[in-house]
């Protein structure tokens, strides 16, 4: 699979790119400034990009506003943005277009580089990885529509969130993959979601509705 | 202004005439006494005590001058130096401290013209609606007094009885002229006593010195304070753990050859220890000067913040750039602890951010509908957001109500530079 990367710390740009090329993974451009990195994505068209919010040389967002700018132009290029910190903001401003293959997260978790991995993946065929501390923030602001929810159905809505698809959290929780499926319709019926099939269709749902 | 208002300030005005009268009269032994307290200090000592007493008599009259102009919309700030630590009444040094203060003098020397502009002018403003009244009630005192050789307005004497019942018009008419004037004479009276009783330019910009020393102590220690504390949380915290992190590291080096699974044990360890320490990290991070707020401004930060809380909280903006980085912060940690204030104590269920540039000044105004009756001077909240402003010559003001809305209004001096030229240092 061939990254795109947008780092401007040499030492984290070598490590990441020395990751992901161990796991298979080409990395055919790494950029280290905001400029360079839009005609790289829109020359490249990589199958993931994994971009640093803060870049050179305003050191704000640029990262971020090159990765949604790219996604106009090429509607669903899967985009993985990593940051030092998170905000709901702007995963919301990453979720607009509803276009899927998107990631949001902490750059902590590449310690967990298997984890970190699948992550990358995920947003390459068009899933979502949701940080969980972004997940967190905004099922703290949804306290009262989710006081419903069982507190099963509350981990499950959590994992969702993140992306992670059934299999996976039904590995998590320790329970069968049917359980996971009867909890995720019974999230949906009461949260008043239309139900859906597609797993990446399901999780946009979901994030769109807590980030109302 | 409708004609009740006219009329109600017009009397009100009138009323102070009357009290203008008596006061200007009380400046004159406070004249006598200051003199004779001023001459007896050489000889018997007397002035010691007689000296500060008539000028603080002085100073009070000067006060009530001041708070009767403030009633006719004349500010007149209080020009006196703060009396130094430790000194005492009868001393030496209180008498220097108020023989050196050229405010004295200049109360003094306003004692006498004071007293005859506020005599002219106090007699005037009741003399005008007097007159108007004698003439209204004319006929009733010809009738009840019987007199017959009397003179009003135009007429002197009045010669017929027509004559005699016009001076009920006259009267009306000058009465109306007295009232509408009145609060003109009070305005000329306040204006005429700020010529004397307000600060030279030497003594505000003296004020304006000691409040900017005042308020870059409070910062000064505010930031050393801030200063500790980051560098205990991180000496306790993210340096702490990183030892911790060499250590594992280092142990799980040495037994990796003869004990592999034990290694492994020990660095999925170092893993989570090191994930601890950047949380850690990014709670300060976030104390110090919040990352969004360096990527996005003021108003992303603030957006932001809103969607972070447990309350609903809409956000209106209308700031057309970027804001100095400074100011920038203390309006961002300003707007927060309005914020956290209104979460923590007003039960509100619904709050407001409303910014907005005025050319010079930077508004925020925060408000909840939550139970009200916030008192700034309990609590360290609001006064905390008090102190962050005065660094900035900003200010707030509170109205809360018992049964709500609370309203905080915090006011920044400030320039906008051009939008989104600011570069700021780190990386995200």
């Amino acid at each position: 699979m061939r990254v795109v990367l947008a780092e401007d710390l040499a030492l984290l740009r070598d490590g990441l790119t020395r990751l992901l090329e161990a796991f298979e993974f080409t990395v055919v451009a790494a950029v280290d400034n905001g400029p360079s990195l839009l005609p790289a994505l829109l020359e490249h068209r990589p199958d993931v990009a994994v971009v640093d919010v803060r870049l050179p040389p305003t050191f704000t967002d640029e990262g971020l506003q090159a990765a949604i700018e790219a996604r106009q132009k090429i509607p669903g290029m899967p985009v993985l943005v990593l940051s030092q910190h998170v905000e709901p903001l702007y995963a919301r401003e990453l979720l607009t277009d509803r276009a899927g293959g998107v990631g949001y997260l902490l750059k902590d978790r590449v310690a967990n580089v298997a984890q970190f991995v699948d992550s990358v993946r995920r947003v390459a065929g068009g899933g979502t990885a949701m940080d969980p501390e972004v997940v967190s923030q905004l099922l703290a602001r949804h306290s009262s529509p989710l006081s419903g929810l069982t507190t099963r159905e509350r981990d499950v809505l959590e994992l969702m969130a993140e992306g992670r698809s059934n299999g996976a959290i039904a590995a998590k929780l320790f329970v069968g993959e049917k359980a996971v499926s009867k909890h995720i319709s019974s999230i949906f019926t009461k949260l008043g979601l239309p139900p859906s099939d597609d797993d990446h269709r399901r999780v946009l749902a979901v994030l769109t509705y807590l980030n109302a | 202004m409708d004609s009740r208002d006219w009329i109600r300030d017009g009397a009100r005005a009138v009323a102070g005439g009357l009290l203008a009268v008596p006061l200007a009269v009380v400046n004159i032994p406070l004249f006598a006494f200051f003199v004779v307290g001023l001459v007896l200090t050489p000889v018997l000592g007397i002035g010691l005590l007689l000296f500060p007493l008539m000028t603080l008599l002085i100073r009070a009259r000067a006060d009530v001058a001041r708070r009767l102009a403030a009633g006719r919309g004349v500010t007149i700030v209080r020009p006196y130096r703060p009396r130094p630590d430790g000194v005492v009444f009868g001393s030496l040094r209180y008498y220097q401290w108020l023989v050196t203060d050229p405010a004295t003098w200049r109360d003094v020397a306003w004692l006498l013209p004071g007293a005859l502009a506020g005599l002219v002018l106090g007699v005037l403003s009741l003399a005008l609606p007097a007159y108007g009244i004698e003439g209204i009630l004319l006929i009733p005192l010809w009738i009840w007094l019987g007199t017959d050789s009397y003179g009003y307005g135009m007429f002197w004497p009045i010669e017929t009885i027509g004559e005699g019942f016009l001076s009920l018009p006259q009267g009306a008419l000058i009465l109306s002229i007295g009232i509408a004037a009145a609060p003109y004479l009070r305005r000329f009276d306040a204006l005429f006593n700020r010529l004397f009783l307000a600060p030279t330019r030497a003594a505000e910009l003296r004020m304006r010195v000691s409040r900017l020393t005042a308020t870059r102590a409070d910062t000064v220690d505010a930031q050393a304070a801030e200063l500790r504390r980051i560098e205990r949380d991180l000496h306790d915290g993210a340096q702490a753990r990183l030892v911790a992190l060499g250590m594992t590291i280092g142990l799980a080096e040495e037994i990796v050859d003869a004990d592999p699974a034990t290694a492994r044990k020990l660095l999925a360890e170092a893993r989570e220890s090191s994930t601890a320490a950047l949380v850690e990290l990014r709670h300060l991070v976030r104390g110090i000067h919040p990352p969004v707020l360096a990527e996005r401004g003021l108003e992303g930060a603030v957006r932001a913040l809103a969607m972070a809380l447990p309350m609903p909280v809409t956000v209106t903006t209308e700031l057309p750039g970027r804001l100095d980085t400074p100011v920038e912060s203390a309006a961002y940690f300003a707007v927060a602890e309005a914020l956290a204030n209104a979460i923590r104590h007003s039960a509100a269920g619904n709050g407001a951010v409303e910014l907005w540039h005025t050319g010079e000044t930077l508004v925020m105004r925060i408000s909840d509908d939550g139970r009200g009756g916030a008192d700034p001077s309990r609590g360290t909240g609001l006064d905390g957001i008090e102190r962050r402003l005065a660094a900035f010559d900003g200010t707030m003001s509170l109205s809360s109500p018992p049964g709500g809305p609370t309203v905080v209004t915090m006011e920044l001096p400030c320039v906008l530079s051009s939008p989104k030229t600011l570069p700021s240092s780190g990386t995200g």
